[in-house]
């Protein structure tokens, strides 16, 4: 085989860069929402290389549920740092505070669904016109049909039926006033080609991603992390184990796995080895058959 | 640890629920070992829920609700999966006739097709319709797979007589590479593994021909062609001379030193630097995304296109090409449009509709020239200045194009430069 082609993360690399590209010449104020989780990391490293050498010409957005790792707020942080670039906080606390939304009741009460608020919120409030995320196709049923260029109309919705056809590499990012678009780089990438992609740049993630030893409670099929937001049921108790997590959501509906996968190496063997999707383990995609489309439809990530 | 530098093949499914297509994807994935315990579970509960005997893999490609409940897919839905030689990308379209603008947007990234006939029926007007789309589009590869065969006793001659019925139907269209085979989706016979009940088969099963099929060379390696997507301007120490323009090579190579035209404007210069995701290179091709230094200060901006200055894509205000409508909107005679083509961007009017295509007999209409969603039609559209263009059937990058209607910024159609 000839050496003039791309290896398929090198292509899918170069796809990315080129959707932020065409988000930096075709929208006016552009953010890239993070969450601290390992596919916003890698949509802001792609960010690094497709300016280089300028600095990522957009700021940086975080909806702030207040049920944070406080893992991952020290890593946004410094990376805000290092990158040089403007961080955005959109606070779901400061919209329960306002009576913009009420923190839903009994155990299985999570801050999941609030953000939507908060996020549309900081939208308008930004005057952000589109927000770029680490969605991926192959995360969700719903998300399969999820266009790299996706409209959303004055309301912040998605309509599924009536999203604009995407063909070749030529993207429609035309929109009125009080519209936005939600832009997904890796719309094409798996987890698997996630955790590749990590390896073979070496790029930095929080230590939740690694196997570490915490305090958790079992609940719903998986290892729920102890802190200051969880109730305990009668029933349940708290035990010490080595575990790590395959998606980073809030702290109170994240679950973890055991695992022993504490280098980069071990986590691509053993993700390659799982025989459960990431999402398996997010007490928020559990609640009905179309969980995602539902609330993907009212303007969530 | 090495990671594979294995190469990433798109593909677009076409055919109705009837032809058995996803239950062609659920076995690929399962075969292939890409669908997860739970997912598995979701859809044996399923499965048992609306009474099916066994598992049904089709459910595996449900997606949205409107789907599920009305048991058909509605829009193009991405999947993914992995073997030890490629990763695979489907993109899974609805079959039906209203749905011929999924099939053309999930079409026009593949490298190869998948057309589905169902054994019992042979082809039909639906395989015709499939089979000119791919050419319309110009996928490199056509592979049709005669599915069922497990229904018509895995018979050869059954089997021949559709291969014969195709070939005569295909002779008429611009595929340059299609091939056959004979499978059962249901039983997993020819799909991953090879079939135990048709010995008279010889060749590789469905996916070990996708993994196989030579793929490198379908893009064009020939015309340089590089649209300027943006200008970076880091005024950073270190950088402070820099101005890089930013984009993606649509085909050919550039090497530092090359001597190269920037259009529209027509000067010329020397290539300083290449700089890729990873840092300086030396030569660059498509697909790579790239920064490109120029020798000399010259004005360069999204839109323009830096080519060889031996190699030039066409000039033109004037184009001819086959267009596919995509809305429910017919398109409004001398109707002004925002067309985009590469990084391009201009007003645009379809001057006049030649003829539009019965896509079931691919006969020529003359005498009805609206244009209505999922109609294909060859027109005649001009520009407010030059576009820099060249056939889609040389290049699929710059011989593409959008347009856009301007008062609901919906894109409208797409079309491909004759």
């Amino acid at each position: 085989m000839s050496k003039y082609y791309l290896s398929y993360l090198e292509e899918l690399e170069s796809e990315a860069i080129f959707v932020l590209r065409e988000v930096w010449a075709q929208f006016q104020n552009p953010v890239i929402l993070f969450s601290g989780g390992k596919d916003s990391i890698v949509v802001t490293h792609l960010a690094k290389k497709a300016f280089y050498p300028s600095k990522i010409p957009f700021a940086l957005m975080h909806v702030d549920t207040g049920h944070n790792f406080p893992e991952t707020i020290a890593f946004r942080d410094k990376l805000i740092n290092e990158l040089g670039v403007q961080l955005i906080v959109g606070s779901v606390q400061d919209s329960i505070d306002q009576g913009r939304v009420a923190e839903e009741k009994g155990k299985s009460a999570t801050r999941n669904a609030l953000q939507i608020t908060t996020l549309l919120d900081a939208i308008e409030e930004h005057k952000i016109d589109c927000a770029i995320g680490g969605g991926r196709r192959d995360e969700e049923k719903a998300r399969a049909k999820e266009r790299f260029f996706s409209h959303r109309d004055d309301f912040g919705q998605w309509d599924p039926k009536n999203q604009r056809p995407e063909l070749w590499n030529l993207f429609n990012g035309k929109y009125f006033e009080g519209e936005h678009f939600r832009v997904f780089p890796i719309s094409n990438w798996t987890e698997m080609d996630v955790w590749n992609y990590i390896l073979q740049e070496q790029i930095e993630i929080p230590s939740l991603y690694l196997a570490h030893e915490r305090e958790v409670v079992w609940r719903n099929h998986s290892w729920i992390p102890n802190s200051e937001f969880l109730t305990l049921d009668p029933r349940e108790k708290i035990v010490t184990k080595k575990i790590r997590f395959r998606t980073l959501g809030d702290i109170t509906i994240t679950g973890g796995i055991e695992s022993e996968a504490d280098t980069l190496e071990k986590i691509v063997q053993e993700v390659s080895a799982m025989r459960q999707t990431e999402r398996g383990n997010r007490s928020d995609d559990k609640r009905s058959e179309n969980a995602m489309e539902d609330r993907k439809k009212m303007g969530y990530f | 640890m090495e990671i594979e530098r294995n190469e990433l093949l798109r593909f677009s499914t076409a055919g109705s629920v009837d032809d058995g297509k996803s239950t062609l994807i659920g076995r690929l994935l399962y075969d292939s070992k890409s669908i997860f315990e739970d997912q598995l579970e979701a859809i044996e509960n399923t499965s048992r829920k609306r009474g099916h005997e066994g598992v049904d893999l089709a459910l595996f490609t449900d997606g949205l609700r409107d789907e599920r409940e009305q048991g058909i897919t509605i829009d193009v839905a991405y999947r993914y999966f992995t073997t030890p030689k490629r990763k695979f990308i489907i993109a899974d379209t609805p079959g039906h006739v209203q749905y011929t603008r999924n099939m053309v947007t999930g079409a026009s990234t593949a490298n190869a097709a998948i057309i589905l006939i169902d054994a019992r029926h042979g082809v039909i007007e639906q395989t015709k319709r499939h089979a000119f789309i791919a050419s319309l589009l110009h996928i490199p590869h056509v592979i049709v797979c005669v599915n069922k065969m497990d229904l018509v006793d895995f018979s050869e001659s059954i089997f021949n007589k559709i291969v014969d019925e195709f070939q005569e139907f295909v002779a008429k269209l611009l595929i340059q590479d299609f091939r056959f085979i004979p499978i059962s989706a249901l039983l997993g016979d020819n799909v991953v593994n090879r079939s135990e009940n048709m010995p008279w088969y010889q060749d590789a099963p469905l996916l070990h021909t996708l993994e196989t099929m030579h793929i490198s060379s379908d893009y064009n390696k020939v015309d340089a062609r590089f649209p300027v997507q943006t200008v970076l301007r880091p005024q950073r120490e270190g950088f402070i001379d820099f101005r890089g323009y930013a984009g993606r090579i649509a085909s050919g190579f550039y090497r530092v030193g090359d001597k190269v035209s920037v259009l529209p404007s027509g000067f010329s210069s020397k290539i300083k630097s290449i700089t890729g995701p990873n840092g300086k290179l030396e030569e660059a091709f498509a697909p790579m995304s790239v920064a490109i230094e120029l020798e000399d200060d010259i004005d360069v901006s999204r839109g323009d296109m830096i080519v060889r200055s031996n190699n030039v894509p066409e000039s033109s205000q004037d184009v001819e090409v086959m267009l596919c409508w995509l809305n429910n909107r017919p398109a409004q005679p001398r109707a002004k449009y925002t067309l985009m083509h590469t990084s391009n961007e201009q007003k645009a009017m379809i001057k006049e509709v030649m003829y539009k295509y019965d896509i079931n007999t691919m006969e020529r209409i003359t005498d009805d020239v609206q244009l209505k969603m999922n109609d294909i039609s060859k027109v005649k559209i001009r520009t407010t200045k030059p576009l820099l263009i060249d056939a889609y059937k040389d290049n699929r990058f710059t011989g593409s194009l959008i347009l856009i209607d301007d008062q609901t910024n919906e894109t409208v159609a797409a079309g491909m430069v004759i």
